[in-house]
């Protein structure tokens, strides 16, 4: 049994054996041709006949990763209509006689250098693309077809690289994971991986010699291992076997709407940390996002984020969801999460202290630059905002104003935005009990059980010594809930939770009964959730 | 002729995607139309050449149109960069 470790990309296990796949590398002799009309009329036949398949590729990607992360193969039938690579080809063929598959692998070859000597890192790794188109149009002068039957049997794919159209082009069927050595986290191939959801691992020292053997890809650790013993097996297949039935209850409740037996519905979001995490919201069939923390934005950077760079996160959420809503979360730093370049204080009590939305209204040239780009972005989709830690009606008040201030503004300059419901976080016992008056300012509510739970019990969830003490089921609790909940519906708004107690299954009909109309959870628990909801009578 | 100058906001410049929309958006337009950039220059209807400019952020660029049609494409290729760069 031997181990290596890889970065992954897309987490679940995979075991079989291992396919080493290696591009079949089309051999391209160079041939003297006599007509040159005649030649380049079999390169446009076939780079007609290339795109055409991109065209397909193109729609079998969206319906596997998405629009956003389909358009690569748009762009790649794009170069193809290229004048300056079509010229080139034409060029080589009449002035050297040459056939056309050597026209277009010498083509191929400049492009891709041309872009391989460029400086930045990006653009320099779209010789891959130009490579990856060349070879397609070759492989159809060749007669030979593209492969997409990788195997007979279910295999791992151990590969150098694999090229985005490569990736979506193999039979999903018998695809139990990728591992390559090139390959970065965020190349379009780890996206495409990510989407399909297939265990994946980039950076690992592969060897030509696994081809055939047993292995394991972990792709919740990074792990990969060669030729397994026994007990690692049976740990695996244990792990393996609880993700089947995961995606058995997936495949029987996809769809269906989170609806009890006596009729009464309920909202199923997802929360989200990062735009990475968007596949998992479309596969576990969220009807929206209910949190959209934005602190990743921040805490990721060495400082604050910009208008554009935020707008642009925003604005791929809004997109990728498609019109379902989207709410998002304003900045919510400091406690446990800290950014060095906010320079915040050390406190001697971080959760009562300078945080969340109290940064926000002290310091609003941050908080506008959030606004403003959730606001850019609301004209993509349906966007809700939500504010953390309120305690007062005074600071929802001010939030208005600003709001107000950044509308006015985006109207000035004429950029467009749409609709935005604002919500608060219920996450203070004091935002609950005065929530009947709160109700008449905002649009929503959405109860963080997590905080409220902390300051209601007076018990610090990071104190292990407390464990003994803490139930999250404590009536106090409860009743704050049903109190929120009600104040909510007297004024015509929706009351929603969006803390780790929406997911605990025990207390989903509780909250079904108690009036809730949404329940925001990580994405892997909206399932579970809908099996629960639609048993209920 | 007519021209419009921009600085690019996008934080990775005019990447594949961009540029791939750059061409779709000025391939309509019968004048002829040209990204200039730090002394170097594209037709804007050439997808591989754009991108072989490697357009950053904070590059500062001006788009030419001469033609016909160049009134219209200068307003629609402005506001495309705006919205999308």
């Amino acid at each position: 049994m031997e181990k290596y470790s890889g970065k992954k990309i897309c987490s679940g296990v995979a075991f079989g054996k291992i396919k080493f796949y290696s591009k079949e590398e089309n051999q391209v002799i160079r041939k003297k041709i006599k007509n040159p009309e005649e030649e380049i009329l079999r390169y446009e036949i076939a780079n007609k006949k290339a795109i055409e398949e991109l065209g397909e590729l193109y729609q079998k990607a969206v319906k596997d990763v998405g629009e956003v992360n389909a358009q690569i193969f748009e762009i790649h039938s794009m170069m193809l209509e290229d004048d300056d690579y079509n010229n080139s080809v034409y060029n080589l063929i009449r002035s050297q006689l040459v056939n056309a598959e050597y026209a277009v692998a010498i083509t191929g070859d400049n492009f891709a250098e041309m872009f391989g000597h460029m400086e930045d890192e990006y653009f320099k790794a779209r010789s891959i693309d130009v490579k990856d188109i060349s070879e397609r149009v070759i492989a159809i002068l060749n007669g030979v077809a593209t492969n997409t039957k990788i195997s007979n049997e279910a295999v791992i794919i151990v590969a150098e690289d694999l090229a985005p159209s490569e990736t979506v082009q193999m039979d999903k069927d018998n695809l139990l994971a990728f591992v390559t050595r090139l390959g970065s986290a965020n190349s379009h191939t780890a996206i495409l991986a990510r989407m399909m959801t297939i265990p994946a691992l980039v950076g690992v020292d592969i060897k030509k010699e696994w081809d055939g053997q047993t292995a394991i890809v972990d792709g919740y650790t990074g792990t990969l291992i060669i030729s397994p013993d026994e007990d690692t097996l049976d740990k695996y297949a244990r792990i393996h076997q609880e993700d089947i039935e995961k995606r058995t209850l997936l495949e029987t409740l996809k769809g269906k709407e989170n609806i009890t037996l006596s009729g009464q519905k309920i909202n199923l979001y997802a929360n989200i940390g990062n735009s990475t995490d968007l596949a998992s919201v479309l596969q576990n069939d969220a009807s929206g996002i209910g949190l959209f923390r934005s602190e990743f934005l921040f805490l990721e950077k060495d400082d604050f984020p910009t208008e554009e760079e935020q707008f642009k996160v925003y604005k791929q959420v809004v997109e990728t969801l498609a019109g379902k809503k989207v709410i998002i979360r304003t900045l919510d730093i400091g406690a446990d999460k800290q950014a060095a370049y906010f320079k915040l204080d050390k406190e001697e009590n971080p959760a009562m202290g300078y945080r969340a939305i109290r940064i926000c209204l002290t310091r609003p040239e941050i908080f506008k630059t959030q606004l403003r780009a959730i606001y850019r972005a609301s004209a993509y989709g349906t966007v809700s905002i939500m504010y953390p830690m309120i305690i007062s009606v005074n600071e929802v008040y001010k939030i208005k104003e600003i709001v107000e201030e950044i509308k006015a503004e985006l109207d000035r300059d004429e950029i467009p935005y749409g609709e935005i419901e604002q919500g608060i976080m219920i996450e203070t016992p004091a935002a609950a009990i005065i929530s009947d008056i709160l109700a008449k300012e905002v649009d929503f509510f959405s109860i963080g059980t997590n905080d409220l739970t902390q300051y209601t019990l007076a018990i610090d969830r990071q104190n292990a010594k407390l464990d003994d003490f803490y139930d999250s089921h404590h009536e106090a609790i409860l009743r704050l809930i049903q109190l929120v909940v009600n104040n909510a519906h007297k004024e015509g708004i929706w009351a929603g939770i969006c803390g780790e107690l929406g997911a605990d299954l025990t207390l989903t009909q509780r909250f079904l009964e108690m009036g809730l109309d949404e329940i925001s959870v990580s994405p892997g628990c909206i399932l579970p959730i809908r099996k629960i909801i639609r048993e209920i009578k | 002729m007519k021209s419009f100058n921009y600085t690019i906001q996008d934080e990775i410049g005019i990447h594949a995607r961009p540029a791939g929309l750059l061409v779709k958006e000025s391939k309509p337009f019968t004048s002829t139309i040209i990204l200039k950039v730090d002394g170097q220059q594209s037709d804007a209807k050439k997808l591989m050449a754009l991108m072989a400019l490697g357009v950053g952020h904070g590059a500062e660029i001006t788009i030419t149109a001469e033609g016909d049609d160049e009134e219209a494409a200068i307003t629609k290729l402005e506001a495309f960069f705006k919205a999308n760069l």
